[in-house]
């Protein structure tokens, strides 16, 4: 049942995280008269957003929170290595440069930065944390929007989007009880990609995906993004790509968050429910290796790995929200996992016999490894012998997905005819797939929602205006 | 494992904490929490008065109510606080007077008006000079004034410091971390720094998202403490003025103690009331409840204080100067018993916690 009122304004932005905001600020620097539709109550305002902390823009010199230069073609080198080239390049090229003016229009939105966090060091150079983390930066634009006269509604899920032949009309929209519907001349989606919709996710892993946990936004369940793709909006990105790491095991099934990641997997070993190891846990140093490991979980039976060390390594990594399970020897450990003791003891106990000592740095690719074992350890082998014995359960943990909306520099939407929408635009995570269709980049996804929230914002006022 | 539920919930959040730690940039109570892997109560006791309530993190924080982590910093330091004045009050007995604190602290004050009231309506001296407004000393010998007073001051001020030493060692037992004395000094110029500008009230900057902007605490605590101590310089002087140079109050409007003592005054009678209604402008939810009987006794004192002590300045030479004089004498004096069992101790804490914090973060380089 729709309410009687009706609402009218210019632009109509679905979602309220970075790029909405960005959209909204930037929309109404342009004159329009903007309303944002957060599908999320007040608190979880903000999607993915409110569990970022950095964004990672090109600059020519350092600055005070900046440890040194990021050069464009640098930037862009990064991107195509995490892509494997599998990004749409004057795109990607015209958001690196766009990027450049992102801090100073960014702080002028209120934003604070810091320099990088502890234990992030490898990112000081790259990338711009902002001070108090991505909730501080969300309140700040929403203060910022609110001034500037945008219209903010939240528990606003849209429920139905009119549009003719690539020309949006109206979205409507569940307030309270009933149905609202709002009219605008132009259109920007900026709410995020499926990963919290289970079932969606289930089309391609199956039954796989009942034991994912989500670490983000449990509002991210892409029903925008499936009205826009059924209404003749040329899709972009793998559909069934996601982007997922290996998290604790305990973590709540929504919105963990960063605090349940674990950067211990290459000072240990990791073994499936049948206390097998089945990868090698030290290939790589963590940063370059830790978004592979939630698929290796996903594949393995129950989609349950754990986690195992000894006490010589139980500080060599960021602590996490839950304690490692402890046991004194490896038969009760295997005990409080759950797992068949004898088998555990002979994976540890061929472990230990391949591996070869040598000058362990956790820095560095050292020359701990492993001889005559199938999977290797390349890296950072140690004997695991030290009591007491600890473990983490990790399950695979999803971030994002990579399906979306094609759009053009504009951030205008394109049909799947190949003609630009009339007055569509998306910005965010639901068109992240243009520029990023595989990997991930520390950051980057901020750089997308503000880069393309600010160009949509301003093109699609522009559009409003004729 | 720890002593209170307070300090077990302060643990928690601190795990959480440690694990995330976008907040690292807003104080120095994330930066310390950095350099644990653990917290004993000791740890929690000085992150807990290291916080100075600025509410930043509560707001910029993703896992705050109503998400299921339940992370609420700013209440449980504020909580773990307040109990940690309690737990290190000297003597031990005394710990007893925190709670109920503001109808303990009337009562005593209260007493003290009226036993100075009663002394002078049936000690004095010399009533009919005091009437005529000549002297101060004509209701109560100088001596045994300062002897009373002098009392009071040593066993509160023995009552803090051994309050102190017991919080200085028990923030560091768990690092068994070794005073360096020339660690010391420059932290302690730090501190005084980072004490006299309330470094960390502001969150890095922004403040707090739920407080009103600007965050009028800063200010308003800025005219208490620094009325506060006006005051206390302008009485230092004057004592000196009377035993090393002979003179004798009252002083003419002019001199140091006067001055100091009236601008001193002035800002007693802007900044606690100032404090009062900016604290209960807050989110509820940033705030300790149980606390704010000691914080507004702690408050009426300092008001009270200066405004009996204006008072007395304005009705010196008139025949209110005995009742002035004793209500102005029994408020100083429940403000000086009070002392070591009230809101004051906050201020030694935190500055032992930045001393601390100063020290400890130049050992981590």
């Amino acid at each position: 049942m729709t309410n009687e009122s009706e609402l009218n304004f210019d632009i109509v932005i679905i979602g309220g995280g970075n790029a909405a905001l960005c959209a909204a600020i930037s929309a109404s620097e342009g004159g329009a008269r903007v309303v944002v539709l957060e599908g999320a109550p007040k608190f979880y305002r903000g999607g993915n957003t409110r569990h970022t902390r950095n964004m990672r823009c090109a600059h020519d010199s350092a600055t005070a929170t900046l440890s040194g230069p990021y050069g464009e073609d640098e930037f862009f080198d990064d991107l195509l290595r995490v892509t494997e080239g599998q990004t749409d390049e004057p795109l990607a090229r015209h958001m690196i440069h766009e990027s450049k003016d992102m801090l100073d229009w960014i702080a002028q939105q209120g934003v604070r930065f810091q320099p990088s966090l502890g234990g992030t060091l490898s990112l000081g150079r790259t990338n711009s944390f902002f001070l108090g983390g991505g909730r501080a930066m969300l309140n700040a634009l929403y203060q910022t929007a609110e001034r500037a006269g945008v219209e903010v509604l939240y528990d606003a899920e849209v429920t139905e989007l009119e549009i003719e032949d690539g020309m949006f009309l109206s979205a409507t929209f569940k307030s309270g009880q009933q149905s609202r519907r709002v009219r605008g001349r132009a259109l920007i989606a900026a709410s995020g990609g499926f990963e919290a919709n289970i079932e969606w996710l289930k089309q391609y892993w199956g039954d796989v995906a009942d034991n994912f946990l989500i670490r983000g936004t449990p509002y991210n369940r892409g029903s925008v993004l499936s009205m826009l793709l059924a209404q003749g909006v040329q899709p972009i990105g793998d559909p069934k790509q996601c982007h997922a790491v290996a998290i604790d095991a305990r973590a709540p099934k929504f919105d963990g968050g960063i605090i349940t990641r674990l950067d211990c997997v290459v000072f240990g070993i990791v073994v499936n429910k049948h206390a097998q190891r089945f990868y090698d846990e030290g290939e790589e140093v963590w940063p370059k290796r830790y978004a592979i490991w939630g698929r290796l979980v996903a594949a393995q039976p129950d989609q349950i790995a754990y986690i195992i060390f000894d006490a010589r390594s139980l500080d060599l990594f960021m602590p996490s929200l839950f304690p490692p399970i402890k046991a004194n020897n490896i038969g009760e450990l295997a005990q409080a996992l759950g797992l068949d003791a004898a088998q555990l003891s002979n994976t540890i106990g061929q472990f230990n016999q391949s591996v070869r000592e040598g000058n362990f740095d956790p820095n560095i690719l050292d020359d701990c490894h492993t001889e005559n074992l199938t999977p290797p350890k390349s890296h950072w082998a140690r004997k695991i012998e030290t009591a007491p014995f600890y473990a983490y359960p990790v399950r695979p943990g999803i971030t994002f997905t990579y399906l979306g909306t094609k759009v053009g520099k504009d951030a205008r939407m394109l049909m799947t005819d190949g003609k630009p929408a009339a007055n569509m635009f998306a910005a965010g995570e639901i068109m992240a797939g243009n520029v990023l269709g595989k990997g991930y980049a520390a950051g980057i996804g901020m750089t997308i929602g503000s880069v393309f929230g600010r160009i949509a914002g301003r093109e699609a006022a522009r559009n409003a205006r004729n | 494992m720890h002593a209170t539920e307070a300090l077990a919930e302060a643990d928690r959040l601190m795990v959480v904490c440690n694990s995330c730690r976008y907040c690292e940039g807003l104080c120095a109570v994330f930066p310390a929490m950095e350099m644990r892997r653990s917290f004993a109560d000791g740890d929690l006791n000085y992150l807990a008065n290291l916080c100075h309530s600025c509410g930043a993190c509560y707001t910029d924080c993703q896992f705050s109510p109503p998400h299921e982590f339940q992370v609420n910093v700013p209440q449980t330091l504020a909580l773990v606080r307040n109990q940690s004045y309690a737990a290190y009050a000297q003597p031990r007995m005394m710990a007893r007077f925190f709670a109920g604190n503001d109808r303990k602290a009337a009562i005593v004050s209260l007493a003290a008006v009226i036993v100075f009231a009663l002394a002078f309506a049936f000690g004095g001296q010399n009533r009919e000079a005091a009437r005529a407004g000549r002297m101060f000393y004509a209701l109560m010998p100088h001596n045994a004034m300062a002897g009373a007073f002098g009392l009071v001051a040593v066993l509160a001020l023995r009552a803090m410091v051994l309050g102190l030493r017991a919080f200085w060692r028990d923030i560091q037992a768990p690092t068994a971390q070794r005073l360096s004395w020339p660690a010391f000094w420059p932290a302690i110029w730090r501190a005084m720094s980072d004490a006299a500008s309330l470094r960390y009230l502001d969150g890095g900057g922004a403040g707090c998202e739920d407080d009103a902007k600007p965050d009028s605490r800063r200010f308003y605590h800025h005219f208490t403490f620094y009325g506060f101590m006006l005051c206390f310089a302008a009485t230092s002087i004057a004592t000196l003025y009377h035993y090393s140079f002979g003179r004798e109050a009252p002083y003419p409007l002019w001199d140091l103690p006067v001055v100091l003592g009236t601008f001193g005054g002035i800002g007693l009678l802007i900044g606690p009331p100032g404090l009062y209604l900016a604290k209960k402008a807050r989110n509820p939810a940033l705030r300790d409840a149980g606390a704010q009987g000691m914080e507004n006794a702690f408050l009426a004192l300092l008001f009270l204080t200066a405004a009996s002590g204006l008072a007395l300045l304005a009705l010196r030479a008139t025949p209110l100067l005995t009742p002035a004089l004793a209500l102005h004498l029994g408020v100083v004096m429940g403000l000086f018993i009070t002392m070591p069992y009230g809101k004051f101790v906050h201020g030694i804490y935190r500055f032992a916690a930045l001393v601390n914090y100063a020290m400890e973060r130049k050992a981590h380089g």
